[in-house]
């Protein structure tokens, strides 16, 4: 009853061809890797729900008081009311710490989970006309992600978290002309400010949340509106999709993926400890933590500014601070070229066909190419942004290691297409032209008592063809 | 029951019974690691329980195979109308020549006008980098506010110091090392701000800002945490290593009377990172 008044009163008012069942009837192809954006998507669910419960008790204030709480090694000592309110949800707040270290978790996987999804969606053209926009969108929902994740880390205003902020700073102040405006501008004047917290408070938990919800409802209506691309079946055409429809089955099993990922999350909030603060100890700006090491998708920026030669500028009585180029120009061609992919690649193939179908990675030689270097190149930067943990581990010193990566870095990714490149071209050769069936022979007993050839030309042709025409779509 | 509906009966019965503890752990004062695996097993039972439901139980509908678009395409007759629309819209404004440009000067005021706030978001940097907190005759001390005297350091130690009244004091934070005398290679101009081989640098990293946490007393070098800039404490703390562009700013002290350290004046440069305005 309730169904069919809900389903008449949305009817009647939104569409008069019937609105719900072609929305409820309509199929989504079926791929694991889908999988990557869904758990993206269930992640950001998780922080918008711990994040809120955390912003009650969080106190965005670099005011100075004295710990007075229940964790012992930190009585008596001066601290900032937002250290302090980050001990008191970790120690006091009843499932306060279980919610901290869950949205912590939950934002590393929100980060890995986008960047796995842009590596299956590049891998396999999904970017293609008429998808662009979605892919630009996601590029940015990837930067939106890491810098939710950087001003949410700097909140606690551990001493870690001050050291991160102070790069992030100077890479500011470094922009030639004006550098120095802008830093003052946004962090509030000379670092540390006693703006900073208030304002990265208001970006972690207002600005960038809103942004991501805009932009993830934008994406997700796209998806919706475009639907996925796919490994077609044979004898479908590329102008139709396959698959099973919206509801119940596809629905229920997205709803199933949705816990396991909040499961998955809880589990490593409850029992895997992330982001101690009380150990790092509250910020004071004349002392560093060693090693300092940032949360991963930080990584391999934090490589560029290690192997970055020390190359400062001077012109026309200005200095260009070496961060510049390392913190500010590199990264920004990083992204920009990332996200102008689509237009990039259909230029350089003179393409401006629609495409409905997923390529196979081994089908672009040239893209997956490119693709798998691009990781190594990434990999490389990321082990640079931990060398000197790397170097201890070793046992070498960071200087022979820090020489080797920059070599590694020109030559690895190299390699890596070279490799990538000629791998596609076999797999996808060998997929276009089977290795032909020997000819067919039979030998038939003669009136002699001998044996006779009989080549079957004609069949064994025939069984080459089928094998092609059978080839089946992944 | 068929095995894979117990299965699901099973998920969802430990989803329930692990809700109901987490209940009375959390009413019971609470426990991070059970709250974290009890909510864990609640929701991960929900999760398990649609996904075999759905995957088990339900019939296998075949796929279905469906067009992308239900809209029909577009034709070129309704492109040119849309063109034809956007633009007759556009053209209507444009008639009034006049009027339009105002408009157009109207939105662009506004945008000026709406870029003021932004200049409260913080004060002109002025020369604010380019001084810190230490002037002539500034007392030397520790960030506890113990003055610094001639006999506090050994040789081959250092500890940080302030300008006194600015413990804590971010860019005027200084190391303070003893060398042997002897062994320090400074210009002459700056040699007399080093007395009994007493040298101080600023301690702010020029590469990224970073304040310098390591001494080195066997090669005298100071070795940032962040990204390993090394510099030479005897040579004017120039850079040997890392991506550091340039030497530490030298704080020139000198001796007091009554053995306290008083500092000659501020940095010999600006401190950290570079900016434009630096010479
Ligand atoms: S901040 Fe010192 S090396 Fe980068």
């Amino acid at each position: 009853m309730i169904v069919r008044r809900l389903v008449d009163g949305v009817d009647e008012r939104l569409d008069g061809t019937s609105f719900i069942r072609r929305n409820l009837g309509k199929v989504f192809p079926d791929h694991w890797s889908f999988m990557l954006g869904e758990l993206a998507l269930y992640s950001f669910v998780m922080l918008l729900l711990t994040g809120t419960f955390l912003s009650l008790f969080f106190v965005a204030s670099p005011a100075e008081t004295v710990y007075r709480g229940p964790y012992a090694p930190m009585q008596g000592s001066e601290v900032s009311l937002a250290y302090e309110s980050v001990l008191r949800i970790s120690f006091e707040v009843r499932a306060g710490l279980v919610m901290r270290q869950t949205h912590h978790w939950a934002a590393l996987v929100f980060v890995a989970s986008m960047t796995a999804h842009l590596v299956r969606v590049f891998f396999t053209g999904a970017f293609r006309k008429p998808r662009e926009l979605s892919w630009i969108i996601g590029v940015t929902l990837l930067v939106a992600g890491i810098g939710g994740g950087f001003t949410g880390y700097s909140l606690p205003d551990d001493l870690l978290s001050g050291t991160g902020l102070r790069i992030i700073y100077s890479a500011v102040l470094s922009i030639p002309v004006v550098g120095t405006w802008l830093a003052y501008l946004f962090f509030g004047g000379e670092f540390p400010s006693a703006e900073l917290i208030p304002r990265l408070f208001v970006m972690h938990i207002l600005l960038i949340p809103a942004l991501i919800t805009g932009l993830l409802s934008a994406h997700l209506a796209l998806v919706w509106h475009q639907t996925h691309t796919q490994f077609r079946p044979k004898g479908t055409p590329e102008s139709s999709v396959t698959g099973t429809p919206v509801w119940p089955k596809f629905a229920l099993k997205s709803v199933g993926l949705a816990f396991i990922t909040f499961a998955v999350l809880a589990a490593l909030g409850g029992l895997s400890q992330i982001n101690p603060v009380w150990l790092y100890g509250p910020f004071v700006p004349y002392s560093a933590p060693s090693p300092a090491q940032p949360d991963f998708y930080a990584g391999w920026l934090e490589g560029i500014l290690r192997l970055w030669p020390n190359w400062e500028f001077h012109v026309f009585g200005h200095t260009i601070g070496e961060l510049f180029l390392p913190a500010v120009v590199i990264p920004g061609i990083i992204f920009t070229a990332l996200a102008l992919w689509p237009f990039i690649e259909a230029r350089a193939k003179h393409d401006t066909a629609v495409h409905h179908d997923a390529q196979r990675p081994r089908d672009e030689p040239v893209r997956s190419g490119i693709g798998a270097a691009g990781i190594a190149f990434f990999v490389l930067l990321m082990l640079a942004g931990s060398n000197d943990v790397l170097a201890k581990y070793l046992q070498v010193e960071v200087d022979t290691l820090n020489g080797v990566l920059k070599v590694l870095l020109f030559v690895v990714p190299v390699l890596v297409y070279a490799i990538t490149w000629w791998i596609c071209r076999d797999l996808h050769a060998r997929d276009s032209a089977p290795i032909a069936h020997p000819p067919r022979v039979e030998f038939r007993r003669n009136a002699e008592g001998g044996f006779d050839e009989h080549h079957d030309e004609a069949r064994s042709r025939g069984d080459v063809a089928a094998t092609q025409g059978d080839r089946e779509q992944p | 029951m068929k095995r894979d509906e117990r299965v699901v009966a099973a998920a969802l019965g430990v989803s329930i019974l692990a809700a109901l503890t987490l209940f009375v752990v959390y009413v019971r004062g609470g426990n991070p690691q059970a709250e974290g695996a009890l909510l864990a097993l609640a929701l991960g039972g929900v999760g398990i329980g649609l996904l075999v439901w759905a995957k088990r139980l339900m019939p296998h509908i075949r796929d279905e195979t469906q067009p992308r678009s239900k809209t029909a395409p577009a034709t070129e007759a309704d492109r040119e109308a849309a063109v034809e629309t956007m633009e007759s819209g556009v053209e209507e404004i444009r008639r009034r020549r006049f009027l339009s440009r105002m408009l157009i000067g109207a939105a662009g005021a506004l945008g000026l006008a709406a870029l003021i706030p932004i200049r409260s978001l913080g004060r002109s940097p002025g020369d604010s980098l380019v001084h810190t907190k230490w002037t002539p005759g500034a007392r030397l001390v520790t960030a506890e506010g113990t003055p610094v005297t001639e006999s506090t350091l050994e040789t081959g130690s250092f500890t940080t110091v302030f300008p006194e009244g600015f413990e804590g004091s971010a860019d005027s934070q200084a190391v303070l090392i003893r060398v042997e005398p002897d062994q320090l290679q400074l210009p002459p101009d700056r040699i007399a701000g080093a007395p009994d081989g007493l040298v101080a640098y600023s301690k702010i990293c020029t590469h990224a800002g970073c304040p310098l946490g390591l001494y080195l007393a066997a090669t005298h070098e100071l070795r940032c945490p962040c990204h390993q800039s090394t510099f030479d404490v005897l040579d004017g703390a120039r850079p040997v290593y890392g991506p550091a562009p340039k030497p530490l700013p030298q704080l020139p002290i000198e001796i007091a009377d009554d053995g306290s350290l008083r500092a000659l004046g501020d940095f010999s440069d600006p401190v950290g990172p570079g900016f434009w305005e630096q010479a």
